[in-house]
């Protein structure tokens, strides 16, 4: 069920940066489509039975269980991708935001209907 | 060999940091490190010619860590890319001196080389999507470096498009781990080899084909493309052009097609049909443009065009378990006409730069006799020239050639593939009259009055532009059996054996 929802939410933001004409909605648009797709990274690690109290990280006490450790703890990979792909997303953002300063400078406009230099 | 892997992606960042961290103030430093840093690429890359291996980041072996895998494939787009780098970097000493901030852009070039070695190199999925990224961020800023309307205007639209397409990109790399549980592209492939197809593996496929075509620029997801490519600064428009689009684009989706998910012969026919469109649409667009440097640009969606053509072609008859001979030609035809491409098509941009460096505008109706104010630009722009419209002895020529001759081979199999010969060389005449309008435009005809006192470019300009024209001439000379079987038989071997080639990965090439 949560998965669909998922999907639903790229599907929002994919919506929003094809219809929308002011620039920064745009880059609202596809920051909903990054974020979607992190959460969905996140969902992929979730196991049914998992739980924060039953486990804690084997940092704090060495593991005795393993097997039970394996059965209740989500999958942490999944975790190191999505801190890597907000940073990304972050790193995008900003210059999205920077082009978007700059093309208000320029154009005094955020309407992109209205920034039609290039054509052909 | 393999121990210096890592330093193809080390190199280019350390410069990068270097460089923003030093040359601020002094203006000669920022040239110097950027040849320092593309200069010893350029060897590793020739060096590693004829090698194999696989490094393993940290000593983590392959399914748990990051390995770097040097294959024949690899290679070819390694050399390619360290190649055309360090001739741009040479042509940006004295082209860039008309921009501020000179060390900024070093610092972008080098981060975009950085990034396009990850992705030739790396073989885990999640890393190929970090690499990307990188390479593409890097790309949006180089393209507004002029700071005016329609620098920033295509910047933007170059940026929107291209997240778009790593967001799908990424969306299908988590598909592809929910599925298999691994992120290392040797594992997925053995994995997806004895998994049941179910709708998610189409759906992440559809994801990677979307993602990459927009990265490539095939022709329904091209429209950044003709206005970024003029955009950018003349050697970033030959970086953009010669490479970028081949390493993010071309290059992944068929590593990500044929040695990953597997080829199947839907997969061929709709790459093959991509090809065709990007083929024709583009030359068509091409040929009605006034703007130099827009016109290369379409040339480049449709030259990219006669690359994915050839290895949709090749997949096809796999998947169909066709004569490997017949696959393994267009492959090759593929493959070559993508090292060519490289080659012409960034010399081009840098005779449109030099042109334009000394004119002051790209609008091929304001140009004109320039052939005896200009005489080294001249000759090397009509060598590319020559080339990219396949005229004999010229090194586009060959790999034109190499295509048809596979799709006439492959009309014996299916006859309706004649239908893409005849498509191949009528788009190869359309080129070739698009760019004698070009060569008419600019170097013939009347010398405008206002362009009576212009010189050629400077040294380290023409030094570029002859040393890319001597390859454009020789490059025809990689047919020799000899030096193929080095440089592009393994590279179709690699590609023709599909999904096991995770296993050879796995066990140590």
């Amino acid at each position: 069920m949560i998965f669909p929802l998922c999907f639903a939410l790229f599907v929002v933001g994919l919506y929003c940066v094809l219809t929308k004409k002011n620039v920064i909605k745009i880059v609202i648009g596809l920051t909903i489509m990054e974020y979607s797709v992190n959460l969905f990274l996140v969902l992929l690690g979730y196991k049914k039975g998992a739980s924060f109290s039953d486990v804690q990280a084997p940092i704090i006490e060495p593991v005795t269980n393993l097997d039970d450790f394996f059965m209740k703890a989500v999958d942490p990979l999944p975790q190191a991708m999505v801190l890597t792909s907000i940073v990304i997303g972050l790193g995008v953002t900003a210059l999205a935001i920077a082009i978007c300063i700059r093309l208000y400078q320029r154009y005094g406009t955020f309407d992109i209907s209205k920034m039609r230099r290039l054509k052909g | 060999m393999i121990e210096l892997l890592p330093l193809f992606i080390a190199i280019p960042l350390g410069g990068a940091f270097l460089i923003t961290l030093t040359a601020w103030k002094l203006k000669r430093l920022a040239d110097i490190l950027g040849v320092c840093a593309s200069l010893p690429l350029l060897v590793l890359a020739l060096l590693c010619i004829g090698n194999r291996g696989v490094y393993h980041i940290g000593a983590f072996l392959a399914p748990l860590g990051i390995n770097l895998v040097l294959d024949g494939f690899s290679i070819i787009l390694l050399v390619i890319v360290n190649v055309i780098s360090f001739m741009a970097i040479l042509y940006s000493i004295s082209y860039m001196e008309q921009y501020t901030a000179k060390y900024k852009y070093y610092a972008l070039f080098l981060l975009m080389v950085g990034g396009m070695n990850g992705v030739v190199l790396t073989g885990d999925m999640f890393n190929l999507f970090v690499f990307l990224e990188i390479a593409s961020i890097a790309s949006y800023a180089l393209v507004a470096f002029g700071c005016e309307h329609e620098e920033l205007e295509a910047s933007f639209k170059y940026l929107v498009l291209g997240s778009i397409g790593s967001t799908f990109i990424l969306l299908g790399v988590a598909v592809l781990y929910g599925l298999t549980g691994y992120l290392n592209m040797a594992s997925i492939a053995q994995a997806v080899a004895s998994m049941e197809k179910t709708w998610l593996f189409s759906f992440a496929s559809v994801l990677f084909l979307v993602g990459f075509g927009i990265k490539a620029a095939l022709v329904p997801f091209h429209p950044w493309l003709p206005d970024a490519h003029p955009s950018a600064p003349a050697p970033i428009s030959a970086m953009l052009s010669g490479v970028l689009i081949k390493a993010l684009g071309v290059y992944a989706i068929t590593r990500v097609v044929f040695n990953v998910l597997g080829a199947t012969s839907l997969f061929g026919i709709i790459i093959m049909v991509l090809g065709v469109l990007s083929m024709t649409i583009g030359v068509f667009l091409a040929v009605g443009q006034w703007d130099f440097k827009r016109l290369l640009a379409y040339h480049s969606i449709s030259q990219m065009g006669y690359v994915v053509l050839g290895l949709g072609l090749g997949m096809f008859i796999i998947a169909n378990k066709g004569p490997t001979l017949v696959a393994g030609m267009a492959i090759f035809g593929g493959l070559f006409h993508l090292a060519n491409h490289a080659v012409f098509k960034s010399l081009l941009f840098l005779c449109s730069g030099s042109v334009e460096y000394q004119t002051g505008t790209r609008q091929l109706k304001e140009l004109g006799g320039l052939q005896e104010k200009m005489p080294v630009t001249r000759v090397s722009c009509t060598i590319a020239s020559l080339s990219i419209a396949g005229i004999p002895p010229l090194n586009g020529f060959w790999s034109k050639l190499i295509i048809v001759i596979a799709t006439v081979q492959a009309a014996f199999l299916y006859p309706s593939m004649l239908i893409l010969t005849a498509i191949t060389i009528l788009v190869s005449f359309v080129t070739l009259i698009s760019f004698l309008k070009v060569l008419r435009y600019v170097f013939l005809g009347e010398l405008p009055s206002l362009f009576k006192n212009i010189k050629d470019s400077s040294l380290f300009m023409c030094a570029s532009l002859v040393m890319l024209s001597l390859l454009c001439i020789s490059m025809g000379l990689l047919l020799i059996p000899g030096l193929r079987s080095v440089v592009f038989d393994p590279a179709v071997e690699v590609l023709k054996q599909g999904l096991d080639y995770g296993k050879q990965i796995l066990t140590g090439l």
